[in-house]
């Protein structure tokens, strides 16, 4: 990836303008956004200024990291078996490999790149230093803004589009739809009334992680009303579930429209921004308000793999081979609600990596569960992360919205991978 | 019916002790691996069975059962009621009224993990979400066994099962790109790798040529011989007359006539049932029954109502 290098003669003119911010931590999230300041101008009770200990959130890069990556690798050596089996079992190794790969460098990269820009050596060597194994610390600026505003957002990109792309391959799995979305069934929707609900009525009876905790809650009640709504004589058919699923979206836009309708300007602009998508407001805290939904998640989706292989077959045939379908989809749908809601409550709408993310595996290494669940996450983080550092360089100074991003570049290769791989399977049934 | 009505003997259960390793907390919960059934013993039992779909009575008081070692034909018109029974045998929908039980137990009583391991299904039609290789999608009818000593088997119950349903050529061509003979194969391949001491099968002739019909009718024989129960839905009565033990007609949703196809397989009952006039004709060379419409013979022969 090529990065714009005017960054470097940005660097001296706001370098002494962070500095004061620097230890405080929080406060120099969003600097060099111009939306960003404007939002943390108007809402007072937002993140920004309610500074949490740094103490204690300075420890999670670690283990953040570790668990996430953790997850992922165990997974694609496990379907090696006979003939066939094995050549797939080496591509899945490869392919994870390669992501992780991708996924370091990128983090290495988006670590250092930025209008202060820090040397990739050194920041390998803040890091050991951190982790006691030898390194040398930076200066004061340089270290702050490593680990204070850059590795919070780092972390927070992976996290988000490891659960964004874990949760489309599950939901398509659910499915049993190619095209099946953690939006379709109006959580991200429902998770964003929440968020927007409590900009506009300016609640903050939970700190920095209000807008957090609204939007996971309005997002787990909204597909908990979509799986009772859609459940008729103790079964789910799918095309109930998904026309349910367009109502509650339908709902939702009404009532972010009604909360924008009553709020005042100020509000107005941060959910504008909000709903776009951004991480341009990661800090420690909100990484870590995330952190517990996204691993747990994470952790707990690989295991539903096999029974989604068998699910592709139907649901009777799937319950013919002894899969209990009901529990399997309500654990499913939980295990979706927990990843969607997590993501969107922190980084907005950003649509379309749980789209793209398992599909493109999907045509790399086949639509086996066993890799496409482990490995979504991990490609989905991949493409947020180098997502997240293009949005934040392409227009240096001011930064786009992510999701903005996402979509404008994912929708036009979207179309042409559907059109490829219709004509390569002549339909998609 | 001539068979020698074995009494319902119930077959001994031996539990499979699954490894507690942390990925098992997950699978599920514990079941008991069924012994092979005793030659004539009912694996599954329709007892007054009535069945509901929406406002109207498709079954009205079924009474079947499907025996180890034997192929049952169900067979009849179109809307009499053969899918839905199958259905009911499979679990799959309700009865209104009525009990069915398999391996001597009311399928309630059964967990969807116990069942598999008793009963295999293969459905009408075969769909796929997503493009899985043939290979992968026969290996899935071995997942009821993950977790037992019997999951040792899996590769030689694959292999097997694709050479019986000959799919062995194809074994890795995605499911999407086959013909829907070759699905309905597959779809097979993927029942006979299950091991299930029960099969039903809807028809499974369906979508087939003249040589794979007979084919799968010889595997339902070779199962059947080999100890298992198969209850298979035919809508060629040659076939159930040349290849079943027993033939259940149904019809209006009632069985209208149940025994040996020679038995079963007459002028009037079968007239009565398709509302078309046949005849039933003993073959010249083997003697087993053929089933033939009363075509008007000669000039006649194109129906009358037709442009010609």
């Amino acid at each position: 990836m090529t990065l714009p290098h005017e960054a470097e003669t940005a660097a001296p003119e706001s370098g002494p303008e962070r500095s004061p911010a620097g230890p405080g931590g929080a406060g120099s999230a969003s600097r060099r956004s111009p939306q960003g300041a404007e939002r943390t101008a108007a809402a007072p009770s937002d993140a920004e200024n309610r500074s949490a200990p740094e103490e204690t959130p300075r420890r999670a890069p670690g283990p953040a990291e570790a668990t996430t990556t953790k997850a992922d690798p165990a997974k694609p050596a496990k379907p090696a078996k006979p003939a066939a089996g094995v050549r797939r079992g080496r591509k899945a190794f490869w392919l994870t490999l390669t992501l992780l790969a991708t996924l370091l460098l990128l983090a290495l990269v988006s670590a250092g790149t930025g209008a202060y820009r820090i040397p990739t050596a050194d920041v390998l060597a803040s890091a050991q230093h951190r982790l006691g194994l030898g390194g040398a610390p930076l200066d004061r600026v340089g270290e702050s803004v490593l680990w204070n505003v850059r590795l919070p957002r780092v972390v927070l990109a992976l996290l988000v589009g490891a659960s964004l792309g874990c949760a489309g391959a599950l939901m398509q799995g659910v499915f049993g739809n190619p095209l099946a979305e953690p939006g379709v069934i109006g959580i991200s929707a429902g998770a964003a009334v929440g968020a927007v609900a409590a900009i506009g009525l300016g609640l903050s009876f939970f700190g920095n992680w209000t807008i957090t905790v609204c939007a996971f809650v309005a997002g787990l009640i909204t597909v908990s009303s979509v799986y009772l709504l859609s459940r008729n004589g103790g079964k789910t058919e799918v095309v109930t579930l998904i026309l349910t699923g367009i109502a509650v979206n339908a709902f939702a836009g009404a009532l972010i429209g009604l909360f924008v309708f009553f709020a005042d300007s100020g509000q107005v602009n941060q959910i504008t921004f909000w709903q776009l998508g951004s991480l341009a407001q990661a800090t420690w805290p909100k990484v870590l308000a995330v952190l517990p939904c996204a691993v747990a998640g994470l952790l707990v989706a690989p295991f539903y793999a096999r029974r989604l292989d068998l699910l592709s077959l139907g649901e009777r045939p799937a319950r013919h081979l002894g899969i209990d379908v009901e529990r399997l989809r309500l654990a499913l749908i939980l295990v979706v609600a927990l990843l969607t809601a997590a993501a969107v409550a922190v980084a907005g709408v950003i649509t379309f990596i749980g789209l793209l993310v398992p599909h493109l595996l999907r045509m790399a290494n086949g639509p086996g569960h066993r890799f496409l669940v482990p490995g979504s996450a991990l490609a989905g983080a991949v493409v947020l992360v180098a997502g997240d550092l293009a949005a934040r360089t392409l227009a240096q100074p001011a930064e786009l919205p992510l999701g903005v991003l996402t979509a404008l570049i994912g929708s036009p290769f979207f179309f042409w991978l559907l059109r490829r791989t219709r004509r390569k399977q002549g339909g998609w049934a | 019916m001539n068979r020698t009505t074995g009494t319902p003997t119930r077959t001994t259960r031996t539990s499979a002790r699954t490894p507690r390793t942390p990925a098992r907390l997950f699978a599920r919960g514990r079941r008991t691996v069924p012994a092979r059934p005793v030659p004539g013993s009912a694996l599954a039992e329709a007892v007054d069975l009535h069945v509901r779909l929406g406002q109207r009575d498709v079954l009205a008081g079924i009474e079947l059962t499907a025996r180890a070692g034997e192929v049952l034909a169900l067979v009849g018109p179109n809307g009499a009621g053969k899918s839905t029974l199958l259905g009911a045998l499979a679990a799959d929908l309700p009865a209104a009224s009525g009990e069915v039980r398999i391996d001597g137990r009311p399928v309630g009583d059964w967990s969807a993990p116990d069942l598999a391991l008793r009963r295999s299904v293969l459905p009408q039609s075969a769909a796929l979400s997503f493009p899985f290789p043939v290979e992968d999608v026969v290996r899935m009818g071995r997942a009821p066994w993950a977790g037992t000593p019997f999951a040792e088997a899996d590769e030689e119950a694959v292999a097997t099962a694709m050479a019986a349903a000959e799919v062995t050529e194809f074994a890795a061509r995605p499911f999407s790109a086959l013909s829907d003979g070759e699905r309905a194969r597959v779809a097979l391949a993927r029942v006979l790798a299950q091991r299930a001491p029960l099969l039903l099968l809807d028809e499974p002739t369906a979508a087939l040529d003249l040589r794979h019909q007979e084919l799968v009718l010889r595997i339902c024989r070779e199962r059947a011989a080999a100890g298992d129960a198969v209850v298979v839905v035919l809508h060629d009565l040659g076939l159930a007359a040349a290849y079943a033990d027993r033939a259940a007609v149904l019809h209006g949703g009632r069985i209208a006539a149940d025994g040996p196809p020679a038995e079963v397989f007459e002028d009037a009952l079968l007239s009565l049932v398709y509302r078309q006039p046949v005849e039933v004709l003993p073959h010249p060379r083997t003697g087993a029954p053929l089933v033939v419409p009363v075509r008007a013979a000669g000039d006649d022969r194109i129906p009358r109502g037709l442009p010609s």
